[in-house]
């Protein structure tokens, strides 16, 4: 990665040569730039793409809608009106009316809350657990390496979705057990590319020379192995996020998610299945905002690995 | 080779017993009151019961022995081939997977073989077009094809092709035309994994110096990406093929209770909601087991496929 320093401004130079030496500004020639400043460098091309800002905003979009749904819509998501059930999409009604007369286009804002949750407690358990198990077993190497490998191997060979049924079986339906889930099913591959990335940076000339210098393991570990170790693993976040966020659709699309009248996207999209011919928008809307949602994840996830190589 | 065949095979068993041992004890072990939640499942009360009727019931179900004994006492029945009794539908699990199994299998085959002649299709189509416009909106369609849900899929091409051009029918498991629709719904995440390894494949072959040779002995475009692009860029398809089982098999149980098809996939979905324990520890371990028997497979192929791997040590 190359590291552009910034040059001192030019008019800047003729200023201090006129007055006398002594002035403040001039003798600070170079600082180093905020962590503001970097991160607005390191975007800025990125957001000229017209692609990336546009997935930008639907992820913004979905994320005000999880943390304060009543400025995006004026109706509420519980109120039925009879009168009006399974109505079209129109202007006032953006996505139509589901079999009780909700406004759909509220309950997918609402709903947003409950989806993103899960999806972000799904990504911090795989997370957490991810980050232990890689840096353990990449730096206790040997045995302990070999063993939770193994563990690791094992729960690659279930497929996700069954091992979150199988645990959904035993904890019990709701959003926190599918959110626990599809988090343990994800965990695996963390483990896995934490590890490697730690096995990599392990043996680089900086670990060796703070080990040199004294710091114990744990300050290594803190401050030199896992701060390298993150860019990969935030990728997988993000792009696992966009995972998560299908996979627990999918559990609450088969009926393990919340009890209704809470709705997430997956209960949604379930809902309208029953009036299919009738109101095919009653599912199929919901399902778009989904797809863009997961979409746009996958397009910032992917754009920023490309920009980092 | 003798020696790396016994090594994998011993790993594939004990990947297999890891899978069976793990699932063992999220289901008995993880719930508070497995008693419950097995009485709830074949129709009972707890509460209703005296202390002599749940004794009873705890040791018609084994569970009144210890830990170590009842998960002994469960893997010497699956290898056997003795699944144990569905709680809910009371038969016994192995019988309901042999009923069920071969409208997956057809299923899961199908969908594995389109996926595949789609995803390479596309990516070959990709490598092909010269017009940049088409060619980066064909390089994006894969990132689509995963991010699109497969239960959303499903009813998007319910609506489209059962009910309104009626070339299907939505639901059902008789008969080939029935098989259309979920076949397809399930392939395409799949395909999209497909297209877009190989599309990095073509990228890579590209530069190579065969492919120069090839254009200068006077091959057409096509001709140089089918026998010499295709060919070697497709290897690293195989190990996908192994690692996608486990997806189709996660697809099938969403694809099967869209389309109400008698699979196994339906099967967990049925059994997840009843809390079936038994019927759900014989459906993860037989698709575990599905998995690592694909792979092993796919790891003993790719010496034929490609002379250039050898199991053999090499001289370092």
């Amino acid at each position: 990665m190359t590291v552009d320093i910034p040059l001192p401004p030019i008019e800047a130079v003729p200023a201090t040569q006129g007055r006398t030496r002594h002035a403040g500004r001039a003798a600070t020639p170079w600082q180093r730039r905020t962590r503001l400043q970097r991160a607005v460098q390191a975007l800025a091309p990125l957001l000229r793409k017209p692609g990336f800002s546009l997935a930008l905003l639907v992820v913004l979009f979905a994320l005000l809608a999880a943390l304060v749904p009543q400025v995006l819509t004026g109706f509420d998501p519980y109120a039925t009106s009879p009168a009006d059930k399974l109505v079209a999409p129109n202007a006032v009604h953006w996505f139509g009316t589901d079999e009780l007369g909700r406004d759909l286009y509220t309950r997918v804002v609402y709903g947003a809350r409950l989806s993103i949750l899960a999806a972000l407690l799904a990504v911090a358990i795989a997370l957490v657990g991810g980050l232990g198990l890689g840096v353990l077993a990449g730096f206790a190497g040997g045995r302990t390496d070999a063993l939770l490998m193994r563990l690791v191997d094992v729960l690659l060979a279930l497929p996700g979705l069954l091992l979150a049924l199988a645990i959904v079986t035993a904890i019990g339906f709701g959003t926190v057990p599918v959110a626990v889930a599809v988090g343990v099913g994800i965990l695996p591959g963390f483990a896995r590319t934490t590890r490697g990335e730690v096995l990599r940076i392990k043996t680089l000339p900086y670990v060796e020379a703070a080990r040199l210098g004294g710091a114990s393991w744990v300050r290594t570990l803190w401050r030199h192995v896992l701060p390298n170790a993150w860019g990969p693993v935030a990728v997988l976040a993000t792009l696992d996020f966009g995972a998560a966020i299908l996979a627990t659709a999918g559990l609450s699309f088969l009926g393990f998610g919340a009890a209704p009248p809470a709705a997430e996207w997956g209960t949604l999209i379930a809902n309208g299945r029953h009036f299919l011919i009738t109101a095919p928008w009653v599912s199929l809307l919901p399902g778009l905002f989904l797809v863009a949602v997961v979409f746009s994840l996958n397009h910032l996830a992917r754009s920023a690995e490309e920009h980092a190589r | 080779m003798k020696g790396y065949l016994a090594g994998r095979l011993a790993q594939a068993v004990l990947v297999l017993w890891g899978a069976y041992t793990l699932t063992y004890f999220i289901l008995y072990l993880l719930p508070g009151d497995t008693l419950a939640i097995m009485l709830s499942a074949s129709g009972m009360e707890a509460d209703g019961l005296s202390a002599q009727e749940l004794a009873q019931a705890r040791a018609f179900y084994g569970l009144d022995k210890g830990v170590f004994e009842q998960y002994f006492a469960l893997l010497w029945g699956a290898l056997q081939g003795d699944l144990g009794q569905s709680l809910s539908l009371g038969r016994p699990v192995t019988a309901l997977l042999a009923e069920r199994l071969p409208q997956t299998l057809a299923l899961a085959g199908t969908a594995i073989g389109l996926s595949l002649l789609a995803g390479v299709g596309l990516a070959y189509l990709t490598a092909y077009v010269q017009w940049r416009p088409l060619k980066a909106a064909l390089a994006r369609l894969p990132s689509l094809g995963f991010s699109v849900p497969v239960f959303w899929m499903g009813l998007l091409l319910i609506q489209v092709f059962a009910f309104g051009l009626g070339w299907f029918p939505a639901t059902g498991s008789q008969g080939t035309a029935s098989l259309v629709l979920p076949a397809i719904t399930l392939a395409i995440p799949s395909a999209a994994v497909y297209a877009q390894v190989l599309q990095r494949g073509f990228q890579g072959v590209w530069q190579e110096p065969y492919i120069a040779t090839a254009f200068a002995k006077g091959l057409s475009r096509a001709q140089v990406q089918a026998r010499h692009g295709l060919r070697n860029a497709a290897l690293p398809l195989l190990t996908l093929v192994g690692l996608q089982v486990g997806n189709t098999v996660s697809g099938a149980v969403l694809v099967e209770t869209i389309f109400s098809r008698n699979g196994v996939g339906r099967l967990a979905q049925e059994a997840v909601l009843r809390q079936d324990i038994p019927v759900v520890l014989a459906i993860v371990a037989v698709s575990a087991a599905a998995f690592v028997v694909v792979n092993l497979i796919v790891d003993l192929l790719y010496p034929y496929l490609d002379p250039r791997i050898t199991h053999t040590a090499k001289v370092s």
